[in-house]
């Protein structure tokens, strides 16, 4: 636990992404397994006890410490873990260790009624930061800034391998990820995912700059307001992946009831409705779907969730990515009636004349609340990630941005009580976030309601009136225009900026770059 | 024995010895004042006469340009003192910073013992704590609650030397108060073998010249402002805390702040701070330090002056400890801690 518990603290205060990387990636490489394995997995909030709740580190800590002078404490700490690490009465001097992987054993093989007797007894056997680090393992909540995109990358860096191979990978192993070091570590062949149903590294888009292309070269499809998805069938399950690798299947049991042929494909959520077109609701219909963990009958009924089908990755055991777009389109329009219409569409290519014409379609699907047109090059295989050329998103008006919170304030009169005012940022060149405007409009008040619960289970820090925020939620600026100014750090002013959507979706890391703010700039 | 209450007051601005009409450690200019050590918390300008130890008086004469020699104050070494309106004060060590004291006063068969601020553990920069017998002890409580437990100071010195080994192609700026804290970090250091010049802030300059002259060894020191900033790579800087995220830093090698406090064992707090390299060092008791010195003491009763009251006075009650909390005004307990 030791070497954990100082990468924990060292984690807690770095701040650039580059450090943490390096953080990352020595631990890795010189931890054994299956520590390291269960390490990146509490660090990457992919662990769960449920036997062991903060419930119980507050019931157990009532056993050795006056209730008066834990509540004191924890005022003064603010964090029950962390109160309870140093509260707990140790032998300073005479710990001995608890290795990572033995808490986990003990901590997952515990029940709820032996609980409190198996965390006591790894507590006293730690010193107080290594008890820090098991009740964090315990209890997550880790705060630590690590998503599962950092972890990977910091994997792909440690042992060398390719960052789309461990995308690929990743997902479709359990923690410790045993296999996954041995071939990082070149001791065992790539774990073989044929009856897996794996996760594929999204192909994803740059935005559309200046000229327009040759529609010869490019096909374009509407961009459709709701998330893009990845369904896999492998072996004998269906998943259904988020941009970020996320299982979410959970959520929409319809649709992974529905998918029952051996194939991959990559389309856009959406739940049915008027607005999008007429043929889809708002993406604020959808986002009562998300994050779910049963669904009821009456969600299914309300919300009712279908896919429109944008790409085809696999089908009958074929891997199609190395195929260009026009190959896979066609084993597309053949594939997707296999399908059934109630739950999957194909997404219509615009038949437009010319770049002129689209422009003009586009201009007109505006009101239909379409949120633009994507660009994507007839020649291109399907390849991960944002490849310069191959793919292009043509956003419609206003602008928008997408940037990550990073402080909140209340607001005045009937907002006193809610954290309604957001300080956003942007990704410098070197990594760092930086404040590029403030919205406190655009939101409904259910979401303004989540936003403040947001706020409150994420505060890093308060400045009086003001709370810094983990840097994890992406919002959807929308605003009117950008220009230069002196008076911020990232050189940037926002006009009129308010919040278009929440973007519980996509990963922090994600987030426009002030780069691409400033490409914008008038 | 006369009653307690009849011959000392504590107030919001500070402890008034009615019958020698004189103030110990007060938050306001008074006629006279007996001061436990040179912190601006408790050590003002602008008292008529001030009763001290003659560090003390030196460290208020570098800061508010008192007078150490002027007949009006007096200066006592420890063990020493006077008498005043039948009350005989002595001044024994703190072991908080250079010259820090706990203050006795002796009236009709009752002792009282104020501490100002202390600690019991090793600072080569002052004479250690000593217990003094009384009746009723008047101890701080910065620290006051259990969460605070101030690791060993080789184990936090060592974490700061490893981190400037780590990399050398930039300095660790420690921010450390400049009164005692930042003394106490080079004697620290310089007693784990660090023989390298250390560089500090201008603002700590005389402050480290008056502990030199006072006998504490801390080496070579060199102004920031004299060194270039290549010259500081792979070197310790030492600034006080309100210069680390000042522009003054800018002159520094890619630095790794560092701040060296008892404020650091809590991870938010040293975040918030913006600190990379928290270091728990403190020139105040720690919980252990607290609870086991009211025992030690064994007062009939203790009087908590400033910090976590509650939680020191919560372990009084559980201990059957007599103990009450004095809610003493203008103590700073944010920097120097």
């Amino acid at each position: 636990m030791r070497r954990f518990a100082a990468l924990i603290d060292r984690l807690i205060y770095t701040r650039s992404r580059n450090s943490k990387l390096a953080l990352i990636v020595d631990y890795l490489r010189h931890t054994p397994d299956p520590d390291r394995g269960w390490a990146i997995a509490a660090l990457t909030e992919s662990l769960d006890f449920p036997a062991v709740k903060a419930g119980t580190v507050r019931a157990l800590l009532a056993t050795r410490v006056d209730e008066e002078l834990f509540r004191l404490s924890r005022h003064f700490v603010g964090d029950t873990a962390e109160t309870a690490a140093l509260l707990w009465p140790g032998a300073p001097g005479k710990e001995a260790d608890v290795s990572v992987s033995e808490a986990v054993d003990a901590l997952a093989a515990t029940s709820r009624s032996d609980a409190p007797a198996v965390v006591a007894s790894l507590l006293d056997r730690l010193d107080a930061d290594g008890r820090y680090a098991l009740l964090k393992l315990a209890l997550g909540g880790m705060r630590v800034g690590v998503s599962a995109r950092l972890a990977k990358q910091a994997f792909a860096q440690a042992f060398d391998v390719a960052i789309d191979d461990v995308e690929e990978l990743w997902h479709a192993i359990a923690p410790p990820y045993a296999p996954l070091f041995a071939w990082g570590e070149g001791r065992a062949e790539r774990p073989d995912l044929a009856d897996v149903a794996f996760f594929r590294p999204f192909m994803l888009a740059h935005p559309l700059e200046g000229e327009g292309v040759d529609l010869s070269d490019y096909a374009a499809e509407w961009k459709w307001d709701g998330i893009r998805v990845q369904i896999v069938r492998g072996g004998s399950e269906t998943r259904i992946y988020s941009r970020g690798g996320e299982e979410i299947g959970g959520a929409f049991p319809e649709l992974v009831a529905a998918f029952d042929q051996d194939a991959v494909i990559d389309g856009e959520l959406l739940v049915r409705g008027e607005v999008q077109g007429g043929e889809a609701a708002s993406f604020n219909a959808l986002q009562q779907r998300l994050g779910r963990k049963t669904v009821s009958k009456k969600m299914l009924a309300d919300y009712p969730a279908f896919v429109r089908v944008y790409d085809l990755l696999a089908v009958d055991g074929d891997d199609l990515r190395g195929l260009p777009w026009t190959e896979r389109r066609r084993q597309l329009e053949a594939f997707v009636p296999r399908l059934a219409d109630s739950h999957f569409d194909l997404s219509q290519v615009i038949d437009a004349a010319d770049f002129d014409d689209l422009a003009e379609r586009r201009a007109g699907a505006r009101d239909a609340a379409i949120e633009g047109v994507m660009l994507k090059r007839r020649d291109a295989p399907y390849v991960a990630g944002r490849r310069a050329g191959l793919w292009y998103k043509w956003k419609r008006d206003p602008l928008t941005a997408d940037c990550v919170m990073m402080y909140a304030q209340r607001g005045n009169g009937r907002r006193a009580s809610f954290y309604s005012d957001y300080t956003f940022g942007c990704w410098s060149e070197t990594g760092e976030l930086l404040p590029v405007g403030k919205a406190y409009s655009g939101f409904t008040d259910d979401e303004l309601k989540w936003l403040d619960k947001f706020v409150r289970d994420n505060t890093l820090n308060r400045f009086g009136p003001v709370r810094e925020v983990e840097k994890s939620l992406v919002l959807e600026v929308a605003f009117d225009s950008i220009h230069s100014s002196k008076r911020h750090k990232s050189g940037l002013a926002m006009r009129f900026p308010r919040i278009s959507r929440i973007r519980r979706d996509k990963p922090a890391e994600e987030a426009d770059r002030i780069a691409t703010l400033q490409a914008m700039v008038t | 024995m006369a009653k307690v209450k009849s011959w000392i007051e504590p107030h919001p601005g500070g402890i008034y010895v009615k019958p020698a009409d004189l103030w110990i450690d007060p938050s306001r200019p008074v006629g006279r004042a007996a001061v436990t050590h040179g912190h601006a918390d408790h050590a003002r300008s602008g008292h008529g006469s001030v009763f001290a130890t003659p560090e003390t008086l030196a460290i208020m004469a570098l800061r508010y340009g008192v007078d150490a020699g002027a007949s009006h104050n007096q200066a006592f070494v420890y063990g020493d003192g006077f008498e005043r309106g039948g009350v005989r004060f002595s001044f024994h060590p703190a072991g908080h910073v250079l010259g820090s004291a706990q203050i006795l006063m002796e009236y009709a068969g009752e002792r009282i013992v104020v501490t100002g601020d202390y600690k019991r553990r090793a600072d080569p920069t002052c004479a250690p704590f000593e217990v003094v017998p009384c009746d009723i002890f008047v101890t701080e409580a910065t620290f006051g609650l259990p969460v605070f437990r101030h690791p060993p100071t080789e184990g936090e010195i060592a974490k700061l030397i490893g981190a400037v080994r780590a990399e050398p192609d930039r300095s660790v700026l420690v921010g450390a108060y400049a009164l005692g804290k930042a003394q106490r970090v080079i004697a620290e250091l310089r007693g784990a073998g660090w023989d390298a010049p250390i560089y500090i802030h201008g603002a700590l300059e005389k402050m480290c010249e008056l502990y030199a002259a006072h006998g504490v060894d801390l080496g070579e020191l060199r102004l920031v402002s004299d060194t270039d900033k290549a010259g500081m790579a792979g070197q310790i800087v030492l600034a006080p805390p309100s210069a680390l995220g000042d522009r003054w830093s800018r002159r520094l090698p890619d630095p790794v702040t560092a701040m060296a406090s008892g404020w650091m064992r809590v991870r938010q707090r040293a975040r918030q701070r913006m600190v990379e390299l928290p270091l728990v060092i403190s020139d105040h008791a720690d919980w252990d330090e607290l609870t086991s010195t009211i025992g030690e003491v064994n007062p009939k009763e203790s009087w908590i002056t400033h910090g976590s009251e509650d939680g020191l006075l919560r372990w009084c009650e559980l201990t059957q400890h007599k103990a009450r909390a004095l809610h003493l005004v203008g103590r700073d307990l944010e920097e120097e801690a």
